[in-house]
């Protein structure tokens, strides 16, 4: 059977299609875009909550696309065990919807950040990060990706596994030059407890294409696929 | 009916970005006393019922579930009685 991901499209997402691109021309994965006032996520095996500026990041980046009717169908399938990610804004939206824990605040120096930087996966088990043992060259464009939580839930973070991806350098060194936006420990990625919602402000679905001269991305949704398939 | 003001506050441990920033602009203009500025929000709306105990709880709904975030913000908020139901 055919492993089929969901792009969901909130008024406002942006990397919808950039998304969907990398995912059926780069990776030959199939496909479909799923509009949030549907009920129904089609049967997708992965549902992808894709980074933007969801109703226009109003009231807090995410808080009102939680509520979007989609929202409903995606909380049961994560209940259930189903793949979700969330990228950027997606990530976002996880967190104000309570999928997964903390929150992002606006990046520490004010600034949108908009660049490549350097990922390394500190969890190299989890569905999205299976192998990714050299470190990452990602783009975040955000403003709002500074990742905060309380401390007894990055103790928990930390004791589960949950953080998958942390802002470092090419060498893979975790410090504060490397970190783009203020991020609780370098945080860029985390999942929740079950390991099945994943959120981070990196973009990898637009470095798929090798002509794009970095095609870095594909192994995490190359990681997801195989945990699927196996 | 009644008219709602809510304040919503970035909690004391959370750095607030912002109010660094005006902070300083404060020194920028030469004003060297001001200290720990912090920006928050407020918020106005309306609710159309006629018992104060049910505008209390819908106000309350309203502000826990999408004007606030409990992770990073508490709020606080008046109600006053105004014309109309």
């Amino acid at each position: 059977m055919a492993i089929k991901f969901g792009v969901v499209v909130f008024p406002g997402s942006n990397c919808d299609q950039d998304a969907y691109y990398s995912l059926k021309k780069i990776l030959g994965y199939q496909v479909e875009y799923l509009w949030h006032k549907n009920h129904s996520l089609n049967n997708s095996d992965v549902v992808i909550l894709p980074g933007g500026f969801s109703y226009g990041d109003y009231i807090r980046t995410g808080a009102v696309a939680k509520l979007s009717p989609i929202m409903n169908e995606v909380k049961e399938f994560a209940e259930r065990g189903g793949i979700v990610i969330g990228i950027c804004n997606g990530f976002q939206i996880l967190c104000e919807s309570g999928l997964l824990p903390g929150v992002l605040l606006k990046n520490i120096n004010l600034k949108f950040v908009c660049k490549d930087v350097y990922l390394t996966a500190v969890n190299t088990s989890s569905i999205f990060s299976q192998n990714i043992n050299r470190s990452l060259l990602i783009p975040v464009a955000h403003g709002e990706g500074n990742y905060f939580c309380d401390d007894v839930t990055l103790s928990d973070l930390k004791k589960n596994n949950q953080i998958i991806f942390k802002y470092s350098s090419k060498d893979g060194d975790v410090d504060n030059s490397s970190n783009p936006n203020g991020s609780m420990e370098n945080i860029a990625g985390i999942m929740n407890r079950k390991g099945n919602v994943f959120g981070m402000m990196p973009h990898p679905e637009r470095v798929c294409n090798p002509l794009l001269g970095n095609s870095d991305g594909k192994l995490v949704f190359e990681s997801i696929y195989k945990s699927l398939i196996k | 009916m009644y008219k709602v003001k809510v304040l919503i506050k970035r909690r004391q441990s959370i750095l607030d970005p912002q109010g660094k920033a005006a902070e300083q602009g404060a020194k920028l203009l030469g004003y060297n006393n001001i200290k720990e500025v912090r920006i928050d929000k407020q918020v106005e709306f309306v609710i159309d019922v006629l018992d104060e105990q049910a505008a209390e709880i819908e106000a309350k709904e309203f502000c826990s579930k999408l004007l606030s975030n409990p992770i990073m913000e508490d709020f606080e908020f008046s109600l006053v009685k105004i014309n109309g139901n």
